[in-house]
């Protein structure tokens, strides 16, 4: 993994500041060799402690991209990637995923599921020492009684809820969120961010989500990057600032349609209509 | 189907029916086809409409069969024939699995196995393997290595094919998991893409275990030799319709014990997947 860290800009560097990002990102690009497609263009990010950041934005502005640069599965081309302080080569222990699919193993059961980061890592009598802990994060979102059960036997919603498990046993730092949500049908899918709220809430976790879903970024974001493509960039940062914890009543006040509205129309109408 | 009738307060009530050869049940049907097929069979040889030469009468296969399973039972010449048959197909069974797994893992794993390995795999795959039955004879002689070689060349290829196939059914999402979570090349093969194929893997195996059983018994008609297939060959030689038609069927449960041993074991390894397995067929 290349990465250019450019220091020329002489800006001044906070040493050790209480008010550190745990993830910072700064004057990031990525261009596809392949294609010389730019995918992403002077992106700046910073995420702080407990803040819940969401990315909106078409199909090929470079939302996808971003997050896997920032999950360390693609290298970008320029610019600084930083969490906790060291710059991302890498898949690291400290960065939480989640993806659209639950992606449980079959042949795993719930608990050997959530434990598997620990076993790829640390092996298998490490993934053993760890079951208690992933007994507790099930207790944490509601499947106490699902940790001997293999994954054919849970709904999809219940998936979900193992693979936020799986993404919260190594206590990592960041959390990552590629659309987790969207394969699930819409009432399960608002009582699922609803629970992923008090998740975060209880464990001050800083969440990083990449949605397709005006209403579920706003519902559960303090902060929203809107991005564009061609060249794929942040074109404003949307600030939520709805009290919390937030409820699903809030879609039907005013200042939440506002929101949505003006979003909409930084996207232009034809882009979500 | 259904039945639509009504009922004393004006409601319609719907009931829906399968249809009556849908509702037979298993074991029926089975027995009733059997019964069906050896009636005609009884019929067509009884009437003279076929020669004996050609169709024995079921009656004739009968006593042969009975002739046939005491010689097994007995320990005589034809039990000796069948366990040479029985070792010949296990081996190649063994030898084709454990080529076609590894030469899958090559295709399936490596960009080298797919785009070099994989085009030569499939020019020898469209040939007719069996015209290399002489070769083998020529290369190995007459004993069972010759048969063995013919049969598990026969087999490799859908193991190889089977093999190759299942490593790609991990999704990209299955991938991307393992990768963020720091896996290896080595521990995203054995924890995620192996598992994955099994399934398929083991379809390979059952092609692979109904082709050992042809290799195995063209090997014998070509190469002599003291197996089930040189006895089949004689005995036609000798125009003994009645025992051709009760060695086959004798063969044909150790054809019947392979496969459902191969479905047996997938059962065993791949208890996830159970839609890959209607019935009782595997």
């Amino acid at each position: 993994m290349t990465m250019a860290v450019s220091r020329n800009t002489g800006q001044a560097e906070p040493v050790a500041s209480p008010t550190r990002p745990v993830y910072e990102i700064s004057r990031l690009s990525k261009t596809y060799a392949r294609n010389e497609l730019v995918a992403l263009q002077g992106v700046d990010l910073s995420l702080y402690k407990g803040e819940f950041v969401s990315v909106v934005g078409s199909s090929g502005c470079g939302k996808s991209t971003l997050l896997k640069i920032m999950a360390g599965l693609l290298p970008p081309t320029t610019g600084r990637v930083m969490l906790e302080g060291k710059p991302v080569m890498g898949p690291r222990p400290d960065i939480g995923m989640m993806f659209q699919q639950a992606t449980l193993l079959p042949w795993k059961t719930t608990v050997e599921n959530i434990v598997l980061p620990i076993e790829i890592r640390n092996g298998k009598a490490a993934a053993k020492a760890a079951t208690g802990r992933a007994r507790e994060l099930l207790q944490l979102v509601g499947l106490g009684d699902f940790g001997n059960v293999y994954p054919g036997e849970l709904s999809g919603g219940m998936a979900q809820r193992a693979a936020i498990c799986r993404m919260l046993v190594a206590d990592p730092a960041v959390l990552l969120l590629d659309e987790p949500f969207s394969a699930l049908d819409e009432l399960t899918r608002d009582f699922m961010n609803m629970e992923l709220q008090r998740i975060c809430m209880e464990r001050q976790a800083t969440a990083f989500l990449v949605t397709h879903s005006l209403a579920e970024a706003v519902i559960l974001s303090d902060r929203i990057l809107v991005m564009k493509p061609r060249p794929g960039r942040v074109v404003e940062e949307v600030p939520v600032e709805l009290p919390r914890p937030r409820t699903l009543e809030m879609i039907n006040t005013p200042r939440f349609g506002e929101i949505v509205a003006h979003i909409r129309d930084l996207l232009g109408k034809e882009t979500f209509g | 189907m259904s039945d639509v009738s009504t009922t004393a307060n004006g409601d319609t009530v719907w009931v829906e029916k399968d249809a009556l050869i849908d509702r037979i049940p298993r074991s029926v049907a089975m027995v009733f086809l059997f019964v069906a097929v050896v009636a005609i069979w009884d019929l067509v040889t009884r009437m003279g409409w076929v020669s004996p030469i050609i169709l024995p009468t079921p009656g004739e296969t009968l006593a042969d069969l009975m002739f046939v399973g005491g010689n097994l039972l007995s320990g005589d010449y034809m039990l000796d024939a069948l366990w040479t048959t029985t070792l010949t197909v296990f081996y190649s069974f063994l030898i084709a699995a454990g080529i076609g797994f590894s030469l899958g893992v090559l295709v399936g794993e490596t960009k080298f196995g797919e785009r070099a390995v994989m085009p030569y795999l499939v020019a020898i795959d469209t040939m007719p393997k069996v015209a290399f039955a002489p070769l083998f004879i020529a290369w190995l002689g007459f004993g069972i290595s010759s048969k063995v070689a013919l049969a598990a060349f026969i087999a490799t290829f859908p193991i190889v094919v089977s093999t190759a196939a299942g490593l790609y059914a991990a999704s990209e999402n299955e991938r991307m998991l393992f990768k963020s979570i720091g896996a290896s090349r080595m521990q995203i093969l054995l924890r995620l893409k192996l598992p994955t194929g099994l399934p398929y893997i083991f379809t390979g195996l059952k092609i692979a275990a109904v082709g050992v059983m042809a290799g195995v018994i063209t090997g014998e008609f070509l190469g002599g030799g003291k197996g089930f297939g040189a006895l089949i060959r004689q005995s036609a030689s000798q125009m003994n319709t009645p025992r051709v038609f009760a060695l086959i069927l004798y063969l044909s449960i150790l054809g019947l014990a392979l496969y459902f041993t191969v479905v047996w074991v997938q059962r065993r390894f791949v208890f996830w997947n159970k839609s890959d397995q209607p019935g009782a067929i595997g």
